[in-house]
């Protein structure tokens, strides 16, 4: 083929939601095999997709698995839809499938994330996409995927334990601040991706379905809707999430994840809420934090 | 005062339209057309096709423009258009014996049925830099032999026909071959697969792998039986015609690397073999997927697994630059979510520490 005669239409034919009918039949299968099996990681034939391994492949194949177009979809990266990686994620779905999209978390039928959990409780009929780096929670106690797997089917976590508790002593804590590893439904333990511990609780008995997709890794996992899922502790080091000294500095919500920003070069911090759709929806509704009423009073 | 950024969609766009000038570069200066760059930087084009795993010189060329010559994103931007495309059946396997050859040189022997052919190949030229390459200098006619008058045949069929090597090796009966490309990597793999993942392996990986072996790390004792470089027939078998139809040619580099073996119980004294072919001619990427080839055979000869070039999971697992790059890269994307769980954390066990200091240096003085 000369590329003369090399039409740029030619080149850019994609199916609806990018991955053709037999890719997504395959995806929707390992998909359902995890639901049957909750925390069970189901490797299946993951493609290239035409962004990076390591920056949401696998939610994206399993977003475009799901998603039809009926569907409105939103991208979360770090809790807010305005994250560069975000942005382009949601800019591709609307390119191959023409979806609807929003930020508000209570809109959405389908929340594609990176690190975060919204704020929001969600409720059924939603279906939270988790981005996944390392897919297994075993990973850095033991490299191999040959043991890992065996680790599984024996139930064998021993190890895992032994961490959380060498920790401990060296620390007095659990020194382990993402990507805690929970137990679901008492048996496979499972990486909740590199969210904070402080998601965690969330995703016990959620009412959504939580799917989560390793693009590199080659692995689809799930947890169902009313699913237990218990994070890693002892009788005498109960697990326990992050708490925040002051209220987000925006809209004044206790009791969610902040981000801290800073100010200036003599140690001014603030912090602002992690999830920008809750923080803006809680401003829109007339909360306020200590910082905002200064925004407005400079504008 | 702080405001929450909301330019991510335009930064992007005009990061991408800052890219596409840099790409382009000095408006004064044509642009570098796609049929340039096959002719005049084939080697390129040949390493984004093998990488990739798609034989198409215009498209290859192509990415290798798009990407401003840099090959990872080129491979990267090719697979991508490769996985969108439907498989429709395996050929026929090629039949390198009957390859076109340019290329075929030996290090076994000093002359074989076929003879030893240079081709177009950088060995023994000086590394000089070439000034005449500064101007469009008029280049002689390259001279041609004529027709080949015997076949070339392979040097591990030389071999074979004393026994002294083993064969092509039996896969079970009715064994199709798989594809790493449409079915999830377990381990152990079987040897077809470990070679398409070794032939779409990243050259400078395999070749620092390869390297190790010849340092002692699974130290292989080996000989390039041949290298050859050349155009063969790719043929589909048709059901309906009952018989193979040719879907044209395309040049490889194929690599037989012979090793040693002393023999088992099973196996008498014979040479081993490690195997490489890629597509385009990249000796280099060939030569030393056939060193890890037969340094990842280690536990079929029950040789002793000391190094990493025989270690399967960690060869395989991390031979793919594409895969490599994105995961590496990725660290650039925010990760502040996670960061301030370790402040967090951080500042806590700072504070523990400077309370256990406190109390150490306070015991002397109660001592006092």
């Amino acid at each position: 083929m000369s590329t003369a005669d090399m039409s740029s239409a030619e080149l850019a034919t994609y199916n609806f939601a990018y991955l053709d009918e037999q890719t997504k039949r395959m995806i929707r299968r390992a998909i359902l095999k995890a639901i049957a099996i909750p925390g069970y990681q189901v490797p299946f034939a993951s493609r290239e997709m035409p962004m990076p391994y390591g920056w949401g492949t696998g939610g994206v194949q399993v977003t475009a698995a799901i998603l039809g177009p009926q569907d409105v979809l939103k991208v979360i990266d770090q809790g807010a839809d305005d994250t560069t990686n975000a942005v382009s994620i949601r800019a591709f779905f609307q390119k191959v499938a023409n979806v609807a999209v929003t930020t508000k978390t209570r809109e959405a039928t389908i929340i594609q994330t990176r690190h975060r959990i919204p704020e929001e409780k969600l409720t059924e009929g939603q279906t939270l996409v988790y981005q996944v780096p390392i897919p297994e929670p075993l990973r850095f106690l033991e490299p191999r995927e040959t043991e890992t797997r065996k680790m599984h089917a024996l139930e064998e976590y021993g190890l895992m334990h032994v961490k959380l508790y060498e920790d401990i002593a060296r620390n007095g804590h659990i020194a382990t601040t993402y990507a805690y590893p929970v137990k679901v439904e008492g048996r496979y333990v499972m990486d909740p991706s590199p969210t904070p511990k402080f998601d965690n609780p969330k995703m016990h008995m959620s009412e959504a379905l939580q799917l989560f997709g390793a693009g590199r890794e080659k692995r689809i996992y799930a947890v169902p809707p009313y699913t237990e899922v218990v994070s890693l502790d002892f009788e005498d080091h109960p697990f326990e999430i992050q708490s925040f000294d002051k209220p987000c500095a925006l809209c004044g919500a206790e009791n969610v994840y902040l981000d801290e920003v800073v100010l200036d070069d003599k140690g001014g911090r603030m912090f602002v809420c992690s999830d920008t759709d809750h923080c803006e929806d809680r401003c829109a509704h007339g909360h306020r934090g200590h910082l905002a009423y200064n925004k407005e009073a400079a504008e | 005062m702080y405001v929450a950024v909301k330019g991510g969609e335009a930064a992007i766009s005009n990061a991408h339209r800052l890219l596409a000038d840099r790409r382009r570069g000095d408006r004064s200066l044509p642009a570098i057309g796609i049929e340039q760059i096959v002719a005049q930087l084939g080697l390129a084009v040949d390493r984004v096709m093998a990488e990739a795993s798609l034989y198409d010189r215009s498209l290859a060329a192509l990415a290798v423009r798009q990407a401003r010559g840099d090959m990872i994103e080129a491979i990267f931007i090719l697979r991508a258009y490769r996985t969108t495309l439907p498989r429709f059946g395996y050929s026929r396997p090629v039949e390198t014996g009957a390859m076109l050859v340019e290329r075929r040189v030996s290090a076994t022997y000093k002359d074989l049925p076929g003879g030893q052919l240079l081709g177009p190949t950088f060995d023994y030229t000086h590394r000089l830099l070439d000034p005449s390459l500064l101007n469009d200098e008029a280049v002689d006619t390259p001279l041609e032999r004529d027709e080949a008058s015997e076949p070339v045949m392979r040097v591990s069929d030389i071999l074979a026909g004393e026994g002294l090597v083993e064969d092509d090796g039996d896969m079970p009966d009715g064994h199709v071959a798989g594809d790493i490309t449409r079915e999830p990597l377990e381990f152990p793999m079987a040897r077809d697969l470990r070679l398409q993942a070794l032939a779409r392996g990243d050259e400078g990986f395999l070749l620092a792998l390869g390297y190790s072996t010849q340092r002692g790390y699974a130290r292989t004792h080996p000989f390039v039986g041949e290298v050859r470089i050349g155009e063969v027939e790719v043929e589909l078998d048709m059901p309906e015609l009952g018989f193979a139809v040719s879907l044209g040619r395309v040049q490889i580099t194929e690599c037989q690397m012979i090793a040693q073996f002393k023999g088992s119980a099973k196996n008498p004294p014979q040479f081993t073999r490690g195997y490489g072919l890629v597509f385009g001619q990249s000796e280099r990427k060939a030569m030393a997927m056939s060193l890890v080839d037969r340094a990842l055979r280690a536990e079929e000869f029950g040789e002793d697994i000391v190094a990493p070039a025989q270690d399967e999971e960690f060869v395989i697992s991390h031979s793919d630059n594409v895969q490599a790059t994105g995961f590496v890269e990725h660290l650039k994307l925010p990760h502040y979510v996670d960061f301030q769980a370790e402040l967090d954390l951080v500042r806590r066990m700072r504070r523990e520490y400077e309370a256990a200091q406190n109390t150490d240096t306070d015991l002397p003085e109660a001592a006092e």
